[in-house]
């Protein structure tokens, strides 16, 4: 699989929808091709987040630390990214990331990322915009849930 | 300076009047057969060939006759030697003879006395430089943090220079030139009273005047030669701060302060050129003054009557062997007076206070008595600043406990670490080890029985384990040094020690197998945490096989091994080996087609296309056109990906096949390609860009099956058709056989580890581990590692490596008091905490001081000094239990 699969690949995922071709064939020349192996931990709840994955092919479990041990939280297939909010800000991992399937992956690493915004305004807009929209989302569903609440005489 | 130092001729009398006094009589000795030299050109041309005293055909003259001539009133003439009879051919063959004999004996003295005089002059550089480097290593600690090394370079090696040159003719040549203009001047005053007063004036004008003016002269001299000096401390910032320089950007400011420096320098030389010649045209002026006076008053006296021609002649004549002495006497005095200043700059600056008194240094004599029990009584000390660092501090150390040195930052708690190692000074009060004064110890005792590893420890360019074994090396040892070598050190004042003597203390080491050093090394380095890095160092290494054929052998088994290990499914992929027959998808196509090792900068990758072998076998095989369509091809994704970069984006240096600058290059060749066509330069530039592909890695899937075949037909014919010279300088990879020119990492790879897979190298990395453990070869690499070259101080190793083996080359010495001095500050808490619980668990029983840079190791030292304002504030005893917990 060439530089230019992962474009596509790339291309389907929300946040760089709306990004030019030519950057996302940048941000795949400078990241990295990774395969994990069935069962391999690409990373763990708590650790500091460096990158991003983006998972061209297979499978990962997401799961979270519990009193009770970890539970799976969701499973995700290919044309998914994980990780993604280290890419922006640097949070621990949320939750633990494990290949439940043999993995074909793109790894984007933070620096590289960051690299990319800061010379290039244009794509730093699209991925503002696409923020704006998630949180707009956000929001809505937010005081749809207040509502909810406000209904049921919970608040 | 509280000291001066001796004159510069009394140092030269003092060291070599014996031999000045063997070439002044020797010199003395030519003169006669030089006279005879001169004359006998006259005897050949008067006697046998214009034939006086030949006046028959049968006469014939006394040849060797020699006879002295007295005054009249002692009695005519005296015969030494009556002579053969020759007739007149004889005698001109014979006088001939005599002259070359001559000539030849004269050149014969002449060498001897040059080389005696060479001699002596570098016996006095040697003994001079040797001098002032013994001071420099008897500096006080404190002078020496302020002297500049390129300074202290600059003087021990260029500014002393001359004094060797002239040291030779310190004392002959003087004698020599004023012989001479005395036997000039004592003749005109024989020919005519007054001219030669006359000229006797002028010279003690000229032997006056002269010198005052040079005066400035030689003060300009000095000038120049500190701000020589100056430049050269300077170069040396330049070059030690060239990091710091570049990261505050302020190369144009001391760019500023050279272009300063360099003009003071050219005006102190322009005005001394000016002055100079100014000097040497008045003397030549006051020279020719003479004959001035010679022609204008002798003449007048000739007219007048007073004198007879014959003898304004000859006084004008002998007036002719006057200047010449006279100028080179003057000449002479201020070769004098200048290396007289340079001496005395020099001395100047090695004569701090406080120096080690020589005998404090030397070599050990007495047995290996332990040191006694140390005690500080109210000891106070200052730094440089008059800083206080140690306030009034009592202190009794039995030598038989590990003691802490805890207290905030600068609280007098690093000046006392530094007071045991006698890195400072103090003000009042004593210490003592038993009834001896603890800094009067000699230098050998002190570091024998104590090792300090202080924050910042330095290390020499030489491989690890002479570093580490570098404490070891205290006291002279008897080596193969020829006797003559020997004799002519001491001749020169300088000590007869033997530095290609094996000078390592077995008697310390306990042992002289080097096994068990070897053992030794590697367990401190594993106490300090340095093991694993030294092992690493080994992996990178090269082996000699010539030198260690079983070690190679070992290496290739452990590749076989790890090729076993990596057939295993979890391991499958990790590593892509090197198969003559197949691609290397995780190597770039220069590494492909080149497909070996070499240590030659010609035949490595990057420098291929340069090379007119590989030109040759890309034409051959047909691989130029498929070179350029891969260039073309990652020139046009390059231009699209990195376009809108600035030119200095990290981007450039991490991803892009084109630097920056040349993009705009490319841009116009890819113009051409889709318009006019690729010239030959366009086609050259193209093909170098695939070069560095590595199709795992950058993924723009260039190698298709057609360009595979092609890569692995060049890489046969390559190998197959190598010229004969280029042959020795690169190994190809060969299943089975150790490779020279690569590591042993690489050796035991023999392949690339993949691109894409998860922590393939950190797994690969344990594989190898794994294989060398149970190969049992760990001893070789870390023997290899230990060969790593620590660089211009240590600067090859990072700051925790260093601090590292400061501890580690204190901890081999196993001395009787180990004082530990914010040694591992760089390191992280675990580290720490674990190199403490080695080092103390290593040293049970025995003195260990250690000023801790946190306090919270405290608990685990049988004793606990706390420091707050240079005062001991605290001084606990800890039970073992209270040590346990």
């Amino acid at each position: 699989m060439s530089i230019l699969t992962e474009v596509e690949l790339l291309r389907r995922i929300p946040l760089f929808s709306n990004i030019d071709t030519s950057r996302l064939k940048l941000l795949a020349f400078t990241s990295e091709r990774l395969t994990f192996e069935n069962g391999a931990i690409l990373f763990r709840e708590g650790d500091r987040g460096d990158s991003a994955y983006l998972i061209l092919t297979g499978k990962v479990d997401i799961s979270v630390g519990s009193p009770n041990g970890d539970v799976l939280v969701a499973s995700v297939g290919a044309n998914n990214i994980v990780g993604e909010m280290s890419l922006l800000c640097e949070i621990p991992r949320s939750a633990t990331v494990t290949a439940a399937e043999p993995l074909d992956t793109l790894r984007i690493k933070k620096d590289q990322f960051f690299g990319l915004l800061r010379d290039l305004p244009q794509m730093t807009l699209e991925i503002m915009r696409e923020l704006a929209l998630r949180l707009n989302n956000v929001n809505r569903e937010l005081s749809a849930a207040h509502a909810k609440l406000r209904a049921a005489g919970l608040e | 300076m509280a000291t001066t130092h001796q004159s510069l001729y009394g140092y030269i009398w003092q060291h070599s009047r014996r031999d000045q006094l063997v070439i002044l009589s020797i010199a003395l000795a030519a003169q006669p057969f030089y006279f005879l030299t001169l004359t006998l050109p006259k005897l050949i041309i008067n006697g046998p060939i214009q034939g006086e005293g030949f006046e028959s055909p049968t006469a014939t003259q006394n040849f060797m006759r020699f006879v002295v001539g007295f005054p009249e009133w002692l009695g005519s003439q005296w015969t030494l030697l009556e002579g053969i009879p020759l007739d007149r051919t004889s005698y001109l063959f014979a006088l001939s003879l005599a002259f070359l004999a001559l000539v030849g004996f004269n050149g014969f003295l002449k060498y001897l006395i040059n080389t005696m005089k060479g001699r002596l002059g570098e016996r006095l550089l040697r003994r001079l430089r040797y001098d002032l480097i013994d001071r420099v290593l008897r500096f006080p600690p404190s002078h020496l943090r302020k002297s500049k090394q390129s300074e202290i370079a600059s003087m021990v090696k260029d500014e002393v220079e001359p004094l060797g040159g002239f040291s030779g003719d310190a004392v002959v040549w003087p004698v020599f030139l004023a012989g001479q203009a005395l036997t000039a001047l004592i003749f005109i005053l024989v020919q005519s009273f007054w001219l030669g007063l006359v000229s006797a004036v002028v010279v003690l004008g000229q032997a006056i005047i002269i010198p005052r003016l040079r005066r400035p002269i030689l003060q300009l001299g000095k000038m120049r030669q500190l701000q020589a000096r100056e430049l050269a401390g300077r170069v040396g910032e330049i070059v030690d701060g060239g990091a710091d320089i570049r990261v505050h950007g302020t190369s144009n400011w001391e760019r500023a302060d050279i272009v300063r420096r360099l003009g003071r320098i050219f005006d102190i030389r322009f005005e001394l050129y000016q002055r100079k010649y100014f000097v040497k045209s008045l003397n030549n002026f006051m020279a020719q003054m003479t004959p001035f006076i010679f022609y204008a008053a002798g003449g007048y006296f000739v007219i007048t009557g007073q004198l007879d021609v014959g003898q304004l002649v000859a006084v004008i004549v002998a007036y002719k062997d006057l200047p010449g002495p006279i100028k080179e006497l003057i000449d002479w005095d201020l070769q004098r007076q200048d290396v007289q200043i340079k001496y005395d700059q020099v001395m100047d600056q090695f004569q701090p206070d406080g120096m080690t008194p020589p005998e404090r240094h030397a070599p050990a004599t007495d047995p290996r008595s332990p040191l006694a029990a140390i005690e500080l009584k109210n000891v106070t000390a200052i730094d440089d600043a008059g800083f206080t660092l140690l306030d009034d501090v009592d202190l009794a150390l039995p030598l038989n406990q590990t003691v802490a040195v805890t207290g905030p930052g600068g609280c007098g708690k690093e000046a006392l670490g530094q007071l045991f190692a006698r890195q400072i000074s103090i003000k009042t009060g004593t210490v003592k080890a038993g009834d001896d004064d603890f800094f009067a110890l000699s230098e050998s005792t002190a570091s024998r029985c104590i090792a300090y590893a202080g924050p910042e420890s330095y290390f020499f360019p030489v491989n690890l384990t002479e570093n580490l074994l570098y404490g070891l090396k205290q006291n002279p040892r008897d080596g193969a040094a020829s006797e003559r070598s020997r004799r002519e050190a001491v001749r020169a004042g300088n000590p007869a020690f033997d530095a290609e003597a094996d000078w390592l203390d077995y008697e310390a080491l306990g042992t002289r197998d080097p096994k068990i050093i070897l053992e030794r090394l590697v367990d401190v380095l594993t106490m300090v945490d340095l093991e694993s890095d030294v092992y690493q160092f080994g992996l990178q290494s090269r082996l000699n096989p010539k030198v260690s054929a079983e070690a190679t052998d070992r290496i290739v088994e452990a590749r076989i091994a790890l090729r076993e290990r990596l057939a295993a499914p979890d391991a499958a992929n990790l590593v892509e080996h090197f198969d003559p027959k197949t691609y290397n998808r995780n190597a770039s196509i220069a590494e492909n087609i080149l497909f070996g090792a070499s240590t030659d900068p010609i035949m490595q990758p990057h420098n291929l296309t340069s090379l007119p072998h590989f030109q040759r076998v890309v034409a051959e095989e047909g691989l130029e056109q498929h070179l350029v369509a891969m260039g073309q091809s990652i020139a046009e994704t390059m231009l699209e990906l990195f376009r809108d970069f600035p030119p200095d984006h990290p981007f450039f240096d991490e991803f892009s096949f084109i630097p920056s600058s040349e993009l705009p290059v490319y841009q116009q060749i890819m113009k051409r390609a889709k318009t006019s066509g690729l010239t030959y330069p366009d086609r050259a530039k193209l093909s170098v860009l695939p070069l560095r592909y590595i199709e795992a890695r950058h993924r723009l899937g260039l190698i298709t099956p057609d360009i595979r075949e092609r890569l692995l037909a060049t890489r046969r014919t390559f190998a197959e058709t190598l010229p004969a010279n280029l042959k020795p300088l690169i190994s190809f990879y060969e299943e089975g056989k150790y490779n020279a020119a690569a590591s042993i990492q690489d050796n035991i790879l023999l392949g690339r580890v993949s691109y894409g897979v998860a922590q393939a190298n950190e797994r690969v990395n344990v594989l190898i581990r794994e294989v060398l453990d149970k190969l049992d070869v760990r001893d070789l690499i870390i023997e290899a590692g230990l060969a790593f070259h620590a660089g211009v101080g240590g600067k090859r190793l990072t700051t925790g490596q260093r601090q590292k083996l400061g501890l580690a080359r204190a901890l081999i010495k196993d001395p009787q008091l180990l004082v530990v001095n914010g040694a591992l500050a760089n390191l992280d808490d675990q580290q720490k905490t674990n190199i403490v619980d080695r080092v103390l668990k290593h040293r049970a029983g025995k003195a260990t001081i250690w000023v801790l840079t946190k306090d919270d190791l405290a608990d685990r030292f049988d004793r606990v000094l706390v420091f707050e304002h240079g005062r001991l504030a605290a001084d606990r005893q800890q039970t073992l239990r209270e040590a346990a917990q």
